[in-house]
């Protein structure tokens, strides 16, 4: 990962639900980078507010505050209208639960070219048909499934159309929300796989949404832990699972099973209690305590965990 | 845990289960053999479609209605009176009210689906409590308060008179194990309790129902797809593929000394043991079409390293130690040697070594 490129900056998103009274803030003023090719992954429990960050990128929710650069140019708020097409196409969304994400009225040859019929108009109706069977051939299915209809499918083929569906717009960078927490685990295994390939051939990055960090292990490059609208650390995968620092991302780590029984069952899981910080007088601050390795903590919980690290 | 003089609670002998479907006849289950012992948590861990919840809604008369079982006995020895009852010959509602909640109680996957949107949190225990245990006006209330303490809900009394809305998932998944157990059932079955839950929520569930466990003296059937879960939880482990049982033995043999190549490869997809920037071992193919008879070993098309014989004949169950064994002809003396994947030889280095894995 030399000479790095940044290919989508967020600065300060803070996204907001409701008005006056009953305003929400989601995401309380989150920035990261993703560089090129790269894997990110997001990691948070359900109302953390990773899926809002992921549909904020992607246009879908407005962003209240902060902006949402892609290749140094401002995609959030108002922009004009051919940046729009052109963020359509180069970034693509998979999702969740491939049996609610795909229109069941519709054949797969309409589902998975119904995103080229915005950006490229006047497509032959053959080039379109070469185009869906190409798709599906790179995600390992056969193309005279074009003319079925998705509940013929079972969930891991369903979760192939659906990354089909992304691939026909020839994207850059694809956000996927939690694509594999619906699927069964012999399928996780083949799902993962196919999208470490593709990300092979074709140079893709990732945005990649989960709860399990089991599974972020084994696919993503960085991690960033975001707990209640906040992220509180960020690392490469390794440094993360090897030197946790926050509560918070500890207690994740406590959480994930392992298949294995001696070490299973003495485990002692930790649970997050946010009434451990002492924020009141001395407030926390997004610092890089190692090179690439950041956590959201004030001055005394700092210098706890720089003696840690030296350790 | 001591095997040697366990009490049998729960005897299912060569269960053959069907389905009439569209004019067809399914055989979901294909001759399952198990005892379930008292006081022991089973996982039972398998694909979808490979029969663990048809099995299990056996035990607690809520198979489908096309269903049937063709051949094959359910014997239930936990009842108070000291005699056994033949759960497979039952045929009338009247049969299984004797069982279903007081014996045998169960918990469904999804918490969003389970709960009756309309009535309060308490209500819907207290049915429970009130059918089975006779309470009245005030008592009753004091004893669903106790239940939802007992399955870790904070403000019980408030808690009482909310509705299911006002719950999140993982407090929803505590009110229907709360249900589940209000009638102090015998063996408590876990249908995939946790697949949707998230996995910090995951893991306050697993010590709760191990709590539960020893509070209630509950014997403990899970069922999951997620061979990762139960090492946390479970004290024997049987797999199960296209409707049948083809190894089974305690937690640490199907960890560290399994034998069966689905085992192998159920093991191996894990995303816990799998080495970044490889592959991941992904298991070939379908299951098999249980509308067909299967020939042979059900897994041998998609194992590629299957031998002549698998396609032939079923594998017997071959005892690997008295708590352990496994349908497979590899475990025939006259079968080649053949190694286990990889990740496999390093479990059983790193058990031997005494090292950690998966660190």
């Amino acid at each position: 990962m030399e000479n790095r490129e940044v290919l989508l900056q967020v600065k300060n998103m803070e996204v907001t639900f409701g008005h006056r009274k009953n305003k929400f803030v989601a995401v309380h003023g989150v920035s990261f980078d993703i560089y090129q090719g790269e894997t990110f992954g997001l990691v948070g429990e359900s109302g953390s507010g990773k899926t809002t960050i992921g549909r904020a990128i992607i246009r879908i929710n407005p962003v209240s505050a902060g902006e949402v650069l892609y290749k140094g140019q401002r995609i959030s708020g108002k922009i004009s209208k051919e940046l729009d097409a052109e963020v359509t196409q180069k970034i693509q969304m998979i999702f969740q639960d491939p049996m609610a994400s795909l229109n069941e009225r519709a054949k797969v040859d309409y589902i998975v070219s119904e995103g080229l019929t915005n950006v490229r108009k006047g497509l032959s109706n053959s080039e379109r048909t070469s185009m869906v069977s190409n798709a599906l051939s790179e995600v390992g299915l056969l193309p005279e499934f074009a003319s079925r209809f998705p509940h013929e499918f079972s969930g891991g083929q369903r979760q192939r159309i659906g990354i089909a569906r992304s691939l026909i717009m020839q994207p850059e960078f694809i956000i996927a929300d939690e694509p594999i927490s619906a699927l069964d685990v012999s399928i996780r295994a083949q799902v993962l796989n196919l999208m470490s390939r593709l990300q092979k051939e074709k140079g893709l990055t990732y945005l990649f949404i989960a709860h399990d960090l089991s599974v972020m292990r084994f696919i993503c490059h960085r991690i960033a832990v975001i707990h209640k609208g906040v992220i509180v650390e960020l690392a490469e995968t390794e440094d993360l699972f090897r030197h946790p620092l926050h509560p918070y991302t500890r207690a994740l780590l406590s959480a994930i099973p392992m298949p294995d029984p001696d070490s299973e069952q003495e485990k002692v899981l930790l649970v997050y209690d946010p009434s451990c910080h002492h924020y009141e007088d001395d407030p926390p601050v997004w610092t890089e305590i190692e090179p690439g390795h950041y956590v959201m903590a004030n001055q005394e919980e700092l210098n706890e965990y720089r003696r840690q690290l030296s350790q | 845990m001591d095997y040697q003089d366990r009490k049998v609670i729960l005897s299912v002998e060569d269960l053959n289960v069907k389905f009439n479907l569209r004019g067809k006849v399914l055989h979901a289950i294909r001759g399952i053999t198990l005892d379930v012992y008292q006081g022991e948590t089973l996982a039972i861990v398998g694909e979808s479609g490979s029969g663990k919840s048809v099995l299990n809604k056996n035990f607690i008369g809520l198979l489908d209605a096309n269903g049937f079982i063709s051949d094959g006995k359910i014997i239930y020895y936990g009842m108070d009176d000291g005699n056994p009852r033949i759960l497979s010959d039952f045929q009338k509602e009247k049969e299984w009210l004797t069982i279903r909640g007081s014996e045998v109680s169960m918990i469904m996957q999804d918490p969003m689906t389970s709960l009756n949107p309309l009535k309060t949190v308490g209500k819907q225990i207290g049915e429970a409590v009130r059918l089975h245990q006779g309470l009245k006006g005030a008592a009753l209330r004091q004893a669903v308060i106790k239940i939802l303490g007992d399955v870790g809900i904070p403000e019980p009394e408030k808690r009482y008179a909310q509705y299911p809305h006002e719950f999140s998932g993982g407090m929803r998944q505590r009110v229907v194990i709360a249900i589940a157990i209000a009638c102090r059932p015998k063996i408590l079955i876990c249908d995939e309790p946790t697949t949707a839950l998230d996995v910090t929520i995951q893991a306050q569930i697993l010590n709760l129902l191990k709590k539960l466990k020893k509070d209630y003296n509950l014997t403990v059937i899970f069922i999951t797809h997620d061979l990762g879960v139960v090492a946390n939880i479970a004290d024997r482990v049987a797999v199960m593929y296209a409707g049948d049982i083809i190894e089974i033995g305690t937690s640490k043999e199907i960890f560290y000394e399994s034998r069966h190549p689905y085992t192998w490869a159920l093991l191996s997809s894990l995303p816990q043991l799998g080495v970044k920037g490889e592959e991941l071992y992904s298991i070939k193919g379908t299951p098999p079409n249980l509308f067909k008879e299967v020939r042979g070993d059900a897994f041998a098309p998609r194992n590629p390293q299957a031998l002549a014989i698998d396609f032939e004949k079923i594998p017997p169950y071959f005892d690997i130690s008295p708590t352990h064994k496994a349908k497979t002809w590899l475990l025939d003396p006259r079968a080649p040697k053949i190694e286990p994947p990889a990740v496999i030889q390093q479990i059983r280095a790193a058990k031997k070594g005494g090292a950690e894995y998966g660190e």
